[in-house]
């Protein structure tokens, strides 16, 4: 990191002390509020995490670890399949918004911004909304099951609605632009003439594609996987409008026991230690990726 | 959620954003400032345990020197009132008392959580009236002294006009601190085009014939409550030794594939499409909500009756003019039309005379309406189904913990 | 469409094309698939519904938008959403313009830790984010309400629009402002007429996205809401005693208003040159 701050070229040394004080005073409104109402609140959920109590009789600081480890004893069911759910959908969502983004950035011409327009505009519907409209169309006699129940092909029982496919689709559906987005933004970015060359080079489209066009895309998958995997498992709408049984997510759970129980060192530590996995999960994989090569791929 | 621009997406991208080598420094700076925030919150967060009898010493002290201000803040639940509020409008129009009305409570444990920290401090909620239902919060919010006393000598319309169940409930004795807005009971829901016979009996709801067929409530209290009658043992009078039995049995139902799901709320739409044949309910929704082929009966083994009770925070802005609403809502010809609108039990029995006389005097669908109300047992119960019934076990703190663990995670799946 | 595809590729014979077509098909096929609930959703604000609850067609009607503004909870509740929104998104864009443009133009001590804050910021779960402020208003007994939503709003917002508006500084040809430098423009002058207009796409972009991320919030808005309602809590909360069509109604408009905004910035972002990479 350069020690000394201010951008080069500045001259005079009135110049070079604005230059130097310029950054600090231009980040102090954002920073200072993300440390107000970020950082505190991380803390204050990681102290209030190790305290015993109850709302009668108030909290107190013991470093009371066990909070940690009964919760995760508890619901560690809950934790497995919200990690499984956000996997499964994030993988949904990079094979589903793909293809679809590949034939925009490299087939879509001029309408290529409208086709991208198409696919985000769902999105402009609420989250909650979306997500009670997408129940709609998972009920039993909805568009999709009625047709097929009224030609029998279904068996009687058969339902998808209150089932943990229900829950990976609506996670599928409500996060899919943060995977098709950093895909197309990277496919976009291939200059078409690299691809030419290399279906001469590796004669023809499948090598093309296999050596140059899905590397180069990779680090947009990449970005899609974190900025989707992470929502997606931390989420307890879709479960709880969607899922049945045995489909609580973890998210559920903290909800449930901040706002039902009012057990809120317990609901602290379940936040705190699904904030820490998935934190170190996204570093790990970026480091373990290169994030230096990887990211600026995708970045130029 | 949605919303994720290109620009954006390319932001995040950038190199500079996660460059591994500035990260492991910046990371143990952003340590150390976290550090010093650490200590700013080391402390614990306050009790707030106060008395929970009132006494009438008490209510002396809070209402003395308390006058009417023509002004009242009111917290509700949605559909607890006409949409074009007929019924406060009434209300404003005989007091002069202007009502700023909210729906605003959609669950009683967040409700909870967002009135709890106001409150313990001293400060307003910002409503001045506000129900809740008989359960774990309400007992919670008389615990720790939330609530103001109730002046029963402003009450007189309550003392002459709520009915025999309504008084002096298990949740509150003597009404020291609520009155019943409105009630309902937990019971049975089944779609007869599906169920082909009758439903009486919670065991019916345990049946693996029914299997992936039947809707539970996720709420503790609901589940536990039918878990118990299940078994035999009246809610109000069960011990953690039947908690166990009974959750054992909730269990075993939900890991046979039993329950296609733990309703909060929707069950009424999943029994009137034929998503679940027949599930727990509760008796307003049914009425007013559910499909023609939807039959509502309260089990052999019992029902839950449950109260959502006006209160006024202790912190209250103008409680002398809730009081005023408390009482007014407790004349019949005032409270009629609310029922007609709510369709839940109304504890001031007297109103059903005066739907009677409203049906007598209207004439085709509204009057059909009304007949159907003013015959329904959902809404006029009968002594029998009355009978039946039971509240949810009052439980101390100590009590809580330990039943919110051994029925809370049956419906979260573990 | 499907044969106008960019010169530069040479095509060779008609197998390849007809795969192009296969492709061409399923990108409908998926939007169509993502549009269904929200064709769903704005039908059944037509829908002549007479009980409480929306979800079996009985029949056209208008009857819903002439009624929209009914239910005063509904409206208070939109109301705050916007407002909320609205500051939210003016707050947010100021603090997060100026921070994105110091970590694309200075390198300082400092600047790194921030990019991480603002990396975290964006990264952490929104239940967790909400956990967290519910914790601290807890443990400051600071009663929840309009200002805890829009001061948690500033912050989630804060750092998206940072990183859009750093990503346009970062492609900007710093002898633009020299030679204004040079020209003898003080630094007022070169931020208003140099500086920011050439970064505005970048902060008209964060400022949408602010708007509707905060618009659209319903997680860290329901850990810091007290008794304040928004839209998307209405929403939730109603679906308990039956969704009335006009929250299907504002839904639809809500989504035209975004649609329309987002169109006319996309074709404004097509035609005006990039100004980032023309210098």
């Amino acid at each position: 990191m350069a020690d000394s701050a201010g951008r080069t070229g500045e001259r005079g040394s009135a110049g070079r002390v604005r230059g130097a004080l310029a950054p600090y005073l231009m980040v102090l409104p954002a920073g200072l509020w993300l440390l107000v109402f970020f950082v505190v609140p991380m803390v204050a959920m990681v102290s209030l995490s190790l305290q015993t109590g109850d709302l009668v009789d108030g909290f107190r600081q013991t470093f009371h670890w066990r909070n940690y480890t009964d919760g995760l004893h508890t619901y560690g069911d809950q934790f497995v399949r919200s990690l499984w759910y956000g996997l499964l959908a994030t993988v949904a969502c990079a094979v589903l918004s793909y293809p679809a983004a590949y034939w925009i950035a490299f087939r879509g011409g001029r309408g290529k911004t409208a086709y991208l327009m198409l696919l985000l505009l769902p999105y402009f519907v609420s989250f909650v909304l979306r997500t009670v409209s997408w129940k709609l169309v998972l009920t039993d006699d909805g568009p999709v099951l009625g047709p097929l129940r009224g030609h029998g092909i279904l068996p009687p029982g058969f339902h998808v609605l209150d089932t943990g496919f229900a829950v990976v689709s609506g996670l599928t559906y409500n996060f899919l632009p943060f995977m098709a987005l950093p895909i197309y933004v990277a496919l976009e970015r291939i200059d078409p003439r690299v691809v030419e060359a290399a279906r001469d080079l590796y004669a023809g489209r499948a090598g093309a594609f296999a050596r140059v066009v899905l590397p180069l895309s990779l680090p947009g998958v990449f970005a899609g996987v974190i900025l989707t995997f992470v929502p997606a498992s931390a989420d307890y709408v879709n479960a709880e409008v969607l899922g049945g049984p045995g489909d609580t997510m973890i998210g559920n759970v903290i909800q449930s026991e901040y706002f039902d129980n009012g057990a809120y060192p317990v609901a602290s530590a379940l936040s705190f230690a699904l904030m820490a996995i998935l934190l170190l999960g996204v570093f790990a994989y970026a480091r373990a990726l290169g994030t230096r090569n990887v990211l600026e791929a995708a970045g130029r | 959620m949605s919303g994720v621009d290109p620009a954006f997406s390319r932001g995040l991208t950038r190199p500079r954003m996660a460059r591994s080598t500035l990260a492991r420094r910046d990371a143990l700076r952003l340590l150390g400032a976290a550090g010093a925030a650490a200590a700013l919150s080391a402390c614990g967060v306050k009790g707030q345990g106060r008395r929970a009898e009132a006494g009438r010493d008490d209510v002396r002290e809070f209402w003395s020197g308390r006058s009417g201000t023509g002004e009242l803040s009111w917290a509700n639940w949605p559909g607890y009132m006409q949409d074009d509020h007929r019924t406060i409008k009434a209300f404003e129009k005989e007091t002069g008392i202007t009502v700023s009305y909210k729906e605003v409570i959609q669950e009683t444990g967040p409700w909870f959580g967002k009135i709890q920290a106001p409150l313990a401090a001293g400060q307003s909620i910002g409503f001045d009236l506000m129900v809740m239902t008989n359960g774990i919060q309400l007992e919670k919010c008389r615990r720790l002294g939330y609530l103001a006393p109730l002046d029963r000598s402003r009450l007189p319309n309550v003392a002459a006009h709520a009915g025999a169940a309504f008084r002096n409930p298990s949740y509150d004795p003597g009404n020291a601190f609520t009155v019943p807005y409105e009630s309902g009971i937990t019971g049975i829901a089944y779609n007869t085009k599906y169920v082909k016979e009758e439903i009486t009996s919670i065991a019916q709801l345990f049946d693996p014939k029914y299997k992936g067929r039947v809707g539970m409530m996720g709420d503790s209290q609901e589940l536990g409550s039918f878990g118990m009658f299940l078994i035999g043992v009246d809610p109000e009078r069960s011990t953690p030794a039947d908690w166990d039995r009974a959750a054992a049995r909730l269990r075993e139902q939900r890991d046979r594939g039993i329950v296609r799901k733990y309703y909060t709320q929707d069950y009424v739409d999943a029994v009137s499409k034929g998503e679940v044949w027949l599930t727990m309910a509760w008796s307003g929704d049914v009425y007013s909500l559910a499909g023609p082929d939807v039959r509502f009966v309260v089990p052999r083994e019992g029902g839950t009756l449950w109260t959502d009770n006006l209160c006024i925070p202790r912190t209250a802005e103008n409680p002398v003019d809730a009081l005023t609403l408390m009482n007014w809502l407790y004349v019949p010809a005032n409270n009629a039309p609310l029922t007609e609108f709510v369709n839940y039990i109304t504890p001031v029995p007297a109103t059903r005379q005066i739907i009677v006389a409203d049906a007598a005097r209207a004439t085709g669908e509204a009057r059909a309406d009304l007949t159907r109300l003013s015959t329904s047992p959902l809404v006029f119960p009968s002594e029998g189904d009355l009978a039946r019934l039971r509240h949810y076990r009052r439980l101390t703190q100590a009590e809580e913990v330990r039943y919110q663990r051994t029925f809370e995670p049956i419906a979260k799946g573990s | 469409m499907t044969t106008r595809t960019r010169p530069a590729p040479a095509r060779r014979g008609t197998p390849r094309r007809r795969r192009v077509d296969g492709l061409h098909a399923y990108t409908l096929l998926l939007i169509g698939w993502l549009i269904l609930p929200v064709a769903i959703m704005i039908a059944f604000g037509f829908n002549d519904v007479h009980g409480k609850q929306n979800y079996r067609w009985e029949g056209f009607t208008l009857r819903w938008y002439a009624h929209l503004l009914d239910k005063d909870d509904l409206v208070t509740a939109v109301v705050n959403s916007l407002t909320i929104a609205l500051l939210s998104t003016l707050l947010s864009t100021v603090a997060g313009t100026l921070a994105g443009l110091a970590l694309g133009r200075y390198r300082f001590r400092g600047g790194g830790a921030t990019g991480l804050l603002l990396l975290m910021a964006i990264s952490c779960p929104e239940v967790v984010m909400g956990a967290s402020l519910l914790s601290m208003f807890v443990t400051f007994g600071l009663p929840r309400g309009y200002l805890t939503i829009l001061l948690a709003h500033v912050m989630f917002s804060i750092a998206f629009v940072a990183v859009t508006v750093r990503a346009r500084v970062v492609g900007l040809d710093p002898a633009v402002e020299e030679a204004a430098r040079d020209l003898g423009a003080g630094p007022w002058t070169r931020f208003r007429l140099v500086t920011l207009p050439m970064i505005m796409p970048g902060v008209v972009a964060g400022a949408l996205l602010a708007f509707v991320l905060s618009i659209d919030d319903f997680v860290i808005t329901g850990f810091t809401s007290g008794a304040t309602v928004t839209f998307p809590l209405w929403v939730y909360g109603s679906t308990r005693t039956g969704t009335p069509p006009q929250v299907n109604v504002l839904g639809t408009l809500i989504f035209a208003v975004g649609a329309v905004v987002t169109a006319v910035t996309a074709r404004r972002g097509a035609r005006a040159p990039d100004h980032s990479r023309a210098w």
